[in-house]
């Protein structure tokens, strides 16, 4: 039988900045009648239907903005589906962030208690497993100290000890692998796979597309809040990184005027790098030219970009009020132009870009995967030489032998 | 672990339209969650500070001096042969649970935004466990209480066995409010303008200082007592004082079905807002 049921599910949420209104303004609407715009709407999760079988994992996959994170909310029953119905069989505890309500004041041993409490377990339930959450997070002797004195991975480590014994039928959880060193994620992955092993249903929703190949069992793949694939999590995997390719190697422009209150779009999105466009090459700097078309002139506008990995990890965000040569109010329409410093570049790899545009703290264009684009190897230090190890990014760090003394 | 209990029921999630019932049993499911919250706003706010203690008492008696030296001295106003100090301290002992326990229970949902947006349960053990953890601070009242009473030789008379169904009543209003104001807060956040503007202006209009059954002219009475905390207030006087401050009973009765009316429609205002807290706060 399955132990989720998910059909037609959809969720609509109103954009712009009217996420809380107030009283005075509530208050005099009822004398302008009729004059209050209509407010647009946007659905982050569209039609959406599946099953999970009893001791399936599931691992949920997608772009940023697929809808995975709604879904998520919706079956821990924290915000509640537009249309649709899902049908659980089983005690669910839904994890969506590490140490949910740990307070800095308290102890270790209160926040473990608190927080238990906050992710379903009962006393009785805490105080038996109290130990073992204690051995887990390598912690003893710091259990009286508050824990605003712990480091930050400290907290992290306890608020996942205790996460980690929670032992529900269904458990649901968001993104916290990315959480903790090194060695403690591994811990926790381990522990994770015991779980899964175990007989319980699991749905996973990570970027880490190595954890998620490694522990689930099955896969969901969202895109633009709808199912573009379900099915054996090995073959959805790859699904999903195929399509992080650039269609026939040349990245093109998708705005989906979706998002955002519309008072400004975005056209076009050009990279360039040297004289190349559409292609990067590492060294060669990277540039990107944003058309946009507002509704006014004079518009206050701030352009925001970011760059992030295939793993959908954000390795860059830009926003264009941190430059201070930048005017503050922008014509109808124009184009910006935002480089990238040639002494810093991103390594070769694959790369998705994402665009935002805000006008006075509301979002008027937001397109989640604007473009990909590969960056290339190229000669970035000059020399024909790379670093021993590769990583995110390279930089023309200067090296200097000093002196002795 | 409930496992083999929980196995058969299923759990259906689907849009909600129309009116919501309070679903008293999934509270009561999840009466352990609203224990920890309530020993966690305890433990926090008299963690940090030796003043936080001292404050607790401080307050109330030094609000008391202020209105036995204003009202009892100076202005002269009637106490009935009461000591000023007592009338006016058990009336201070409500209105002190009322104005203190609203304020914080007004922003709990507010502050508790993380916990919201992150993990589902029924949001009203929120404002009710800060309601709940003033009670610490009542019980401390209730000793300077009994310490004002020795000093001033007030017998202690059988009807202090009715001063639980006067805090009973306190609480409820508190309670009431609390999840008006805290809901409201949600969608409005202006309403924390309007809190503390509330409890100002409600010391004026409700009789901590003083004896008001001699002020107000019979026509207003009944007026005066919609605010619940009137009749709360003769209560605690009658219990403390004895039989000669019997409440105005019409009053009491009043502001009694004033709070329940509060209470009723505050639950149901907030259970059928509070599925769309997580996507406002």
């Amino acid at each position: 039988m399955a132990a989720i049921t998910v059909r037609h599910l959809g969720k609509q949420y109103r954009l712009g900045t009217q996420t809380y209104d107030t009283l005075r303004d509530q208050l005099a609407g009822l004398f302008r009648r009729g004059a209050r715009a209509e407010r647009q709407t946007f659905w982050a999760l569209k039609d959406v239907s599946f099953e999970v079988a009893k001791g399936d994992i599931v691992g949920v996959i997608g772009r940023n903005g697929a809808g995975k994170s709604t879904l998520l909310k919706i079956l821990s029953q924290i915000t509640e589906p537009t249309e649709g119905e899902v049908r659980i069989r089983g005690r669910v505890a839904s994890l969506l962030e590490v140490g949910t309500g740990f307070h800095p004041e308290l102890t270790g041993r209160e926040n473990v208690f608190l927080n238990g409490a906050i992710l379903g377990m009962t006393r009785a339930e805490i105080t038996r497993k109290f130990d073992v959450i204690a051995a887990f997070a390598e912690m003893d002797t710091f259990l009286d100290t508050p824990v605003k004195h712990y480091s930050s991975g400290m907290t992290t480590r306890l608020a996942f000890a205790v996460a980690a014994h929670l032992e529900p039928e269904i458990l649901i959880i968001d993104e916290v692998l990315a959480v903790g060193d090194a060695a403690f994620q591994k811990k926790c992955i381990g522990k994770m796979g015991e779980v899964a092993r175990g007989g319980r249903t699991v749905i996973f929703v990570s970027h880490n597309m190595a954890a998620v190949t490694s522990l689930c069992t099955r896969g969901l793949y969202l895109e633009r809040g709808q199912v573009k694939a379900a099915g054996p999590m090995q073959e959805i995997a790859d699904a999903y990184l195929n399509d992080a390719l650039p269609q026939g190697g040349k990245s093109s422009f998708r705005g989906d005027g979706q998002r955002g209150s519309g008072k400004l779009r975005f056209t076009d999105l050009e990279i360039r790098s040297g004289e190349v466009t559409g292609a990067a090459v590492c060294g060669a700097g990277l540039r990107f030219r944003l058309t946009y078309a507002a509704e006014q002139d004079r518009v206050a506008a701030r352009f925001i970009v970011n760059i992030y990995d295939h793993q959908q990890i954000r390795l860059l965000a830009m926003d264009s009020v941190t430059d201070s040569s930048m005017p503050q109010f922008f014509p109808r329409e124009g184009t910006v132009e935002l480089q990238v410093p040639a002494d810093v570049s991103l390594a070769p790899g694959r790369y998705s870009v994402e665009l935002a545009a805000v006008i006075y703290d509301e979002v008027a264009d937001h397109i989640p995967g604007a473009m990909e684009f590969e960056m290339r190897n190229g000669d970035f230090f000059g020399n024909g030489k790379m670093p021993h190890d590769p990583a995110a990014f390279l930089v023309k760090a200067p090296w200097s032998l000093q002196a002795p003394d | 672990m409930s496992d083999n209990l929980a196995a058969d029921a299923e759990r259906v999630i689907r849009p909600q339209p129309g009116f919501i019932a309070i679903d008293f049993g999934e509270i009561w499911r999840y009466r352990e969650l609203f224990g920890f919250l309530a020993w966690r706003d305890i433990l926090v706010r008299y963690k940090q500070t030796y003043l936080g203690v001292a404050w607790v008492v401080l307050q109330p008696v030094l609000t008391m001096l202020v209105f036995t030296v204003l009202f009892g001295r100076f202005g002269k106003f009637p106490s009935n042969g009461a000591p000023y100090p007592v009338l006016t301290f058990a009336a201070m002992l409500p209105w002190q649970f009322f104005a203190n326990t609203l304020g914080e229970s007004s922003n709990s949902l507010v502050a508790s935004a993380r916990i919201i947006s992150r993990v589902y349960f029924p949001r009203l053990i929120i404002p009710a466990s800060v309601v709940c953890s003033g009670v610490v601070e009542a019980v401390i009242s209730v000793v300077i209480l009994g310490i004002l009473m020795l000093w001033y030789g007030v017998v202690f008379r059988p009807l202090l066995l009715l001063l639980p169904v006067f805090f009973a009543l306190t609480f409820l209003t508190t309670f009431a409010a609390g999840a008006w104001f805290s809901a409201l807060n949600v969608k409005y956040r202006d309403v924390r303008y309007v809190v503390p503007f509330i409890t100002r202006l409600g010391i004026m209009v409700t009789p901590v200082g003083f004896l008001w059954m001699g002020m107000v002219p019979e026509k207003w009475r009944l007026w005066f007592c919609l605010n619940p905390l009137v009749g709360i207030i003769d209560g605690f006087r009658w219990c403390v004082l004895g039989p000669g401050f019997e409440p105005y009973w019409p009053g009491v009765w009043l502001g009694g079905a004033v709070t329940a009316v509060l209470l009723v429609t505050g639950m149901v205002y907030f259970r059928n807002t509070e599925k769309t807290f997580a996507d406002l706060i």
